[in-house]
């Protein structure tokens, strides 16, 4: 496959490892954000074949993870409701909520699709007038502009049955929030590629001057990342911290202008909850209020639904990347993919999942 | 069980209704027949949970097996259920070096389905044994009230004879085995995907069913052989895990060896789909001694249904039970049991 | 997260008012919206992410990349 197989040569992968190993000299801590990065690497072994210095540490880039109880909640509560057909991305139907999960609802009589596109779900819409579809809108920015879209279409057509469950987050919030936090480690970042394929990487800019970190958007291929991380540890031996672009062939600074208009223009910045991290300001995107009618939390009547975490889970720590995955003592034991106690187990995604499924146990 | 010491409301542990995911092959699976079935069931031939069971009677040894055909769409490229079940069975068999002998087929029919549909599965299935050589000498016919099934379900079981002097079960696979395989993966599982609604794309992939008994006939005359399975649900990865647990040897493989077609890469890439665990309905894995795995090789790629066989990896001794798999890049990578059906993902 | 891959955009249409396009990813083919790239034609390269195409693929960029670490190779010591 052309721009992928390149990316995935032994011999540069092998190399560009060379190249890090002679580089470095001292202790580094580098966060990838990206979930999708995340999975990348531990499906490579790439962690596992960098030298001891550069340690890799997970962050909360896995919008399934981080996607807040109470969203999950709602979305189960929809998806329970006869006369609705809920719609969402593959990725969310093992989350466990408060009580249960998608999957759980769809063996009990719920009508629960999984979708590739919110335009399936318009399709879905279309076909099933008598029913109101809702779709579970979640991701971060570079999702935003096709969920903008399936609403900013769906109110051209009139269609009065389609609405959307916002639980989007953003990037740069989340890193803020990571630098911000008292005993943080991390000295460098590896952008999420594909969110700055959308947005850019200006707003990155004052980050890495104010916290004097180096961030590298990167890509999601082993020589993607591998360059990404070499990029990182040059700029930290050197002392230097400004954004730099690995990803030169799908990123440019300004991201895609038309998407983020339109994101602009059908969401605003609003307070995030993050699952297992909390409330982080600014962090998320809700619908504009001209788009009411398409807002399945205005929609529709969510109150009353009452939320509690199960209290060993420490996805929280773990997407803050304070904790590994086998730092917590139910990693394995009482939480593994099959019995999840948190959404880092369960998304494939989740540094814990990741870490599970491609076999690092103790 | 798992050790829950807090008063967690997460359910999970104790499923109190059946899921999609206890039929995919994956973990769930595994479980379900741990935990059901095995123990009410329990007898020694059974408890090997091979494809099939070799019964001994008198002198010959029978092979028989049984598998059930709930696939929608019913209709893909490349096949339909009919010829599924047909293959499937056939296949079963054939894993443990029998030759088929004869096929039965029930169907249970859901009130409405239509009649033209029918017609065009009961003649792939004829079709399909004509072909393999395997008469359907048995049936049954039910038909349930709308609603109570998805359109058809087919249930097949067959009975073979296993040659004498063929020992073939996944429990006999030992360190310094080589792990042969007889062409792509994945295609059948993708092929299905295809017609998805939701997930729908186009393009040149068609399932690989095909009846393998043939093929399996030619690599014991070359060599000796060990284990064989068909990587059917929960694809090539639940395969060596099954051989590697069932025989408590370690398995290590080659990523870069195991051919997926183009096409058929580019739709798992899409929909975000690992190829290891995606179903296959015309393939084998063989453990095979050694010394005789260059002979086999050769026999396997003289045959059309095995053109493409590659060596992929051995058994061996250290890790039991586990998988380990080189990948592109000189890491290693442990492959496990997926939990229940793979979903198509977007993050 | 983000799964986005690189496809060729095979053929341009509309469907209800938008801009459609097949894009061909390596040997299948799937429908995208391209909306959001609007001057995109027939040969080049997307990522597409969610059914929608985001980005263009830079072939001198991608170029470029593979050359530096190519170059980078030569100068890294075989182990």
């Amino acid at each position: 496959m052309k721009y992928v197989d390149e990316f995935r040569n032994r011999t540069l992968a092998r190399k560009l490892l060379a190249e890090i190993r002679r580089t470095v000299t001292r202790p580094w801590v580098i966060m990838e954000v990206c979930g999708g990065q995340t999975h990348s690497i531990v499906k490579y072994g790439i962690d596992q074949l960098l030298p001891p210095e550069v340690e890799l540490v997970h962050g909360p880039g896995c919008p399934v993870c981080v996607t807040a109880l109470e969203s999950i909640d709602r979305a189960h509560s929809l998806a329970r409701r006869p006369g609705v057909i809920f719609c969402s991305f593959g990725d969310m139907l093992r989350v466990p909520g408060s009580d249960g999960d998608l999957f759980r609802i769809k063996a009990q009589g719920g009508d629960v699709r999984v979708v590739y596109s919110p335009l399936d779900c318009l399709k879905v819409a279309r076909a099933n007038p008598a029913k109101q579809v809702v779709f579970f809108a979640i991701g971060f920015e570079t999702t935003a502009p096709a969920n903008a879209m399936s609403v900013w279409q769906a109110r051209a057509e009139g269609l009065a049955n389609y609405s959307i469950l916002v639980s989007h987050v953003t990037v740069p919030p989340a890193m803020t929030a990571i630098l911000e936090s008292p005993g943080n480690r991390v000295r460098a970042f590896l952008g999420a590629g594909h969110v700055c394929a959308v947005m850019g990487w200006e707003e990155y800019e004052p980050l890495a001057a104010r916290y004097r970190v180096p961030i590298v958007v990167t890509g999601f291929e082993p020589a993607d990342l591998l360059e990404g991380i070499l990029m990182a540890v040059r700029q930290l031996e050197s002392g230097r911290s400004v954004v730099e672009n690995q990803y030169g062939r799908a990123v440019l600074r300004e991201g895609n202008p038309d998407a983020r208009r339109m994101i602009a223009r059908v969401f605003e910045p609003c307070d995030r909850a993050w699952r297992g991290i909390g409330v982080i300001p600014g962090s998320g995107y809700q619908l504009r209020e001209e788009f009411a009618a398409f807002d399945a939390a205005r929609v529709f009547d969510l109150a009353g639904i009452i939320s509690h975490e199960p209290e060993a889970c420490i996805s929280g720590l773990v997407l803050q990347g304070a904790r590994r995955p086998l730092d917590c003592p139910a990693f394995g034991t009482s939480c593994t993919p099959e019995t999840p106690l948190g959404a880092t187990m369960v998304s494939a995604e989740g540094a814990c999942a990741a870490y599970y499924n491609y076999g690092r146990r103790r | 069980m798992t050790d829950f010491t807090l008063s967690c409301p997460l359910p999970i542990t104790e499923r109190k209704t059946v899921v999609l995911g206890h039929g995919s092959g994956g973990k769930l699976s595994a479980r379900l027949i741990r935990e059901v079935f095995l123990p009410a069931f329990d007898n020694p031939l059974l408890n090997r949970l091979d494809d099939q069971a070799v019964l001994q009677a008198g002198a010959a040894r029978i092979a028989f097996t049984t598998d059930s055909f709930v696939v929608t769409p019913l209709f893909f490229p490349g096949g339909d259920i009919g010829k599924l079940a047909v293959h499937g069975t056939v296949n079963d068999l054939a894993m443990s070096g029998a030759a088929p002998l004869a096929l039965s087929a029930a169907f249970i029919l859901e009130e409405g389905f239509p009649m033209e549909e029918l017609a065009r599965i009961v003649a792939s299935m004829a079709e399909a044994a004509r072909a393999a050589g395997v008469p359907i000498v048995t049936g049954d016919t039910k038909v349930v009230p709308r609603g109570a099934a998805d359109g058809i379900f087919i249930t097949t079981s067959g009975v073979g004879l296993v040659p004498a002097g063929v020992n073939i079960s996944a429990s006999l696979a030992r360190p310094g085995d080589k792990i042969l395989l007889s062409g792509s993966i994945a295609d059948h599982g993708m092929a299905v995907m295809s017609k998805r609604e939701g997930l729908e794309f186009e393009g040149d992939i068609q399932s690989d069913t095909a009846a393998l008994h043939r093929l399996v006939a030619e690599m014991v005359a070359a060599g000796e052989i060990h284990a064989l399975r068909d990587p059917t649900r929960g694809g090539l990865g639940a395969t060596l895990v099954e051989i590697a647990t069932t025989a408590a040897i370690g398995v290590e493989a080659e990523s870069a060896a195991i051919p997926v077609r183009e096409p058929v890469r580019a739709a798992c890439e899409l929909l975000g789909l690992d190829p290891l665990f995606v179903a296959n309905e015309g393939k084998l894995a063989a453990f095979v001694a050694p010394e005789s795995a260059a002979r086999i090789l050769e026999a396997m790629r003289a045959n059309p249904l095995g053109r493409d066989a590659v060596l992929i990896g051995e058994a061996v001794e250290s890790h039991p039970g586990m998988v380990l798999l080189k990948t592109e890049i000189g890491g290693t990578r442990v492959v496990d049991l997926p939990f229940g059906e793979q979903l198509p993902r977007i993050c | 997260m983000c799964l986005a891959i690189p496809g060729k955009v095979a053929e341009l249409y509309e469907a209800g008012g938008v801009s459609m396009a097949r894009v061909d990813f390596g040997g299948i083919a799937r429908e995208a919206c391209m909306v959001y790239l609007p001057d995109a034609r027939p040969g080049e390269y997307v990522l597409v992410h969610a059914g929608f195409a985001i980005t263009r693929l830079d072939e001198e960029e991608a170029r470029r990349t593979l050359a530096d670490l190519e170059a980078l190779a030569e100068l890294a010591p075989e182990e």
